[in-house]
């Protein structure tokens, strides 16, 4: 999708692109995904982001998304003090990937309920994001869309059983993919829509049989 | 329509009897499903915020580096002594330039345009204007439309980021963006918009992206300059009437297969260029040793 907007924008807080909007974004969508605000978080830093990031506040700009902010949020700079006041703990190391983009961010992060979420996004340029692996499993979505992620036993039917609840409420999908561990183990849905998947689908998809869990990100405008 | 040249953009108004900006508009309602009036909106909000980020600026503010910060003021000053060279508008641009640039390296807010380094070449050339009473705000929202729809061609067909073809991607799109806007804004016509962006990028090809330490303060914020100033030169020629020789998707086409060509020092990597020089490599090992 063009979007003159990514050309155009986004409004931001400097100085780049890449190293400080796609960082907030990520850090941003690790918090969404994670369903609550995290206490705790471990961020690995690869390529560019490990060798530039401090000059470029990628560090800060990965706990201000962590902590809620969004790019164009002034406070990004002071993010690692507010982190403290706000019982956020953050961690930062370089770590060595495989084969991952040069601007690659690796999230563990936890909330103070225990749950967990470890996410592998890359900044992608311009401002723009890509999640490359979700606990474990590899996916491809970058928050352009409304993005639904089902975690669901690896069974004949899941794949019917979710679209057609998405068909039900009316809902486009533009992008999809699948992904298991192993045969009859855990498998992994990405499904991104065009339209915002109602808290009904969303309910009804979740109670389904074989289904183990649902995060929904509903994407955000700037 | 897809936003994929010029040359159609240019015909598609020519055609329907409308204008540049008119015709990138429908497309972004067609494109995200939103009306008219929601996509001028945010297309305000830009706008809003590009003159903040020239309002904002403070000349005492220090990059992480130090390296960045207070030039804008200097410039300023030296305008205001009446020794200056170059005239009025001009001075406006050269110090709007900067202090954009420099905000952006101080951690503040900015319209990425088309990137967050080449953030101050439209605000630099458009801002002046504005202060001076010489454009409204209507008709800046429709130079902002032609010089987003002549950075989605330059992406569609090349690229943007310093990182995939130098810095010709970025402030040399940057400035074709702005050349349109001006030739826009003095009532030009779309043909004189696509052969302004064509100059403007011909006059930068083969820049390279060499930031000092890998930040984007050295060479990035004069280069904000040079992107402003060249698409003044270039705005005024095509309104003129002078074009460019190389037809203008070609000179965008062109421009995306020189990047390619850059040898990877030269692509933001901070190994060649400015950056290898042993001044930039003193700042990169200061900037090493404090992080440790
Ligand atoms: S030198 Fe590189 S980082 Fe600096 S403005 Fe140019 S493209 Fe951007």
């Amino acid at each position: 999708m063009l979007d003159i907007f990514d050309i155009l924008g986004p409004v931001m807080v400097g100085p780049s692109s890449s190293h400080t909007a796609g960082a907030v974004r990520i850090g941003r969508m690790a918090r969404v995904l994670l369903g609550a605000a995290p206490v705790q978080a471990d961020i690995g830093l690869y390529g560019s982001f490990a060798e530039t990031g401090q000059g470029h506040g990628t560090d800060r700009a990965l706990a201000a998304g962590l902590l809620g902010m969004r790019p164009d949020d002034l406070d990004i700079p002071r993010s690692l003090e507010l982190a403290r006041e706000r019982g956020l703990s953050v961690t930062f190391r370089t770590v060595r990937l495989r084969e991952a983009h040069p601007n690659t961010a690796l999230i563990r992060a936890e909330a103070a309920d225990g749950r967990r979420i470890e996410l592998q996004a890359a900044s992608t340029g311009g401002g723009r994001i890509r999640v490359d692996r979700l606990n474990g499993v590899d996916v491809n979505f970058t928050g352009a869309f409304h993005t639904l992620i089902v975690r669901h036993q690896d069974r004949a039917g899941k794949v019917a059983d979710v679209t057609r609840e998405l068909s039900n409420a009316r809902v486009n999908i533009a992008n999809m993919s699948l992904c298991r561990s192993r045969r009859g183990g855990d498998a992994l849905m990405v499904i991104e829509t065009d339209q915002p998947v109602p808290p009904v689908a969303r309910l009804l998809i979740g109670e389904l049989p074989g289904i183990r869990s649902l995060t929904y990100y509903q994407r955000e405008e700037d | 329509m897809a936003l994929d040249s010029l040359e159609e953009i240019v015909r598609a108004a020519e055609s329907r009897g409308t204008e540049f900006w008119q015709v990138v508009l429908e497309t972004d309602c067609e494109e995200r499903q939103v009306t008219a009036q929601a996509s001028r909106e945010k297309m305000g909000g830009m706008w809003r915020a590009m003159l903040e980020s020239v309002e904002q600026y403070e000349a005492q503010r220090r990059s992480v580096s130090g390296l960045v910060g207070g030039d804008g003021a200097k410039m300023r000053d030296w305008a205001a002594s009446g020794k200056a060279l170059s005239g009025g508008y001009m001075q406006e641009v050269i110090a709007t330039a900067l202090c954009v640039g420099e905000s952006n390296a101080c951690m503040r807010r900015i319209v990425a345009a088309p990137t967050a380094g080449a953030c101050g070449v439209l605000p630099a050339v458009l801002v002046p204007l504005w202060r001076s009473g010489e454009a409204d705000e209507e008709s800046l929202l429709r130079a902002l439309y032609v010089s987003a729809g002549i950075g989605a061609v330059v992406s569609r067909r090349a690229c943007i980021a310093g990182a995939a073809g130098g810095c010709q991607a970025e402030i040399g799109t940057a400035s074709a963006m702005a050349a349109g806007a001006l030739v826009s804004l003095r009532g030009g016509t779309p043909e004189q918009i696509a052969h302004a962006a064509a100059m403007a990028l011909k006059n930068l090809l083969g820049l390279i992206c060499d930031p000092v330490a890998g930040l984007v303060e050295v060479p990035c914020v004069k280069r904000n300059v040079v992107g402003a100033v060249n698409a003044v030169s270039c705005a005024d020629m095509a309104l003129a009437g002078i074009q460019s020789r190389v037809p203008p998707d070609q000179v965008i086409d062109c421009m995306g297969d020189v990047g390619c060509r850059l040898p990877v020092e030269f692509r933001e990597t901070a190994l060649g260029g400015l950056a290898a020089t042993p001044f930039g490599q003193s700042v990169r090992e200061r900037m090493h040793a404090g992080s440790e």
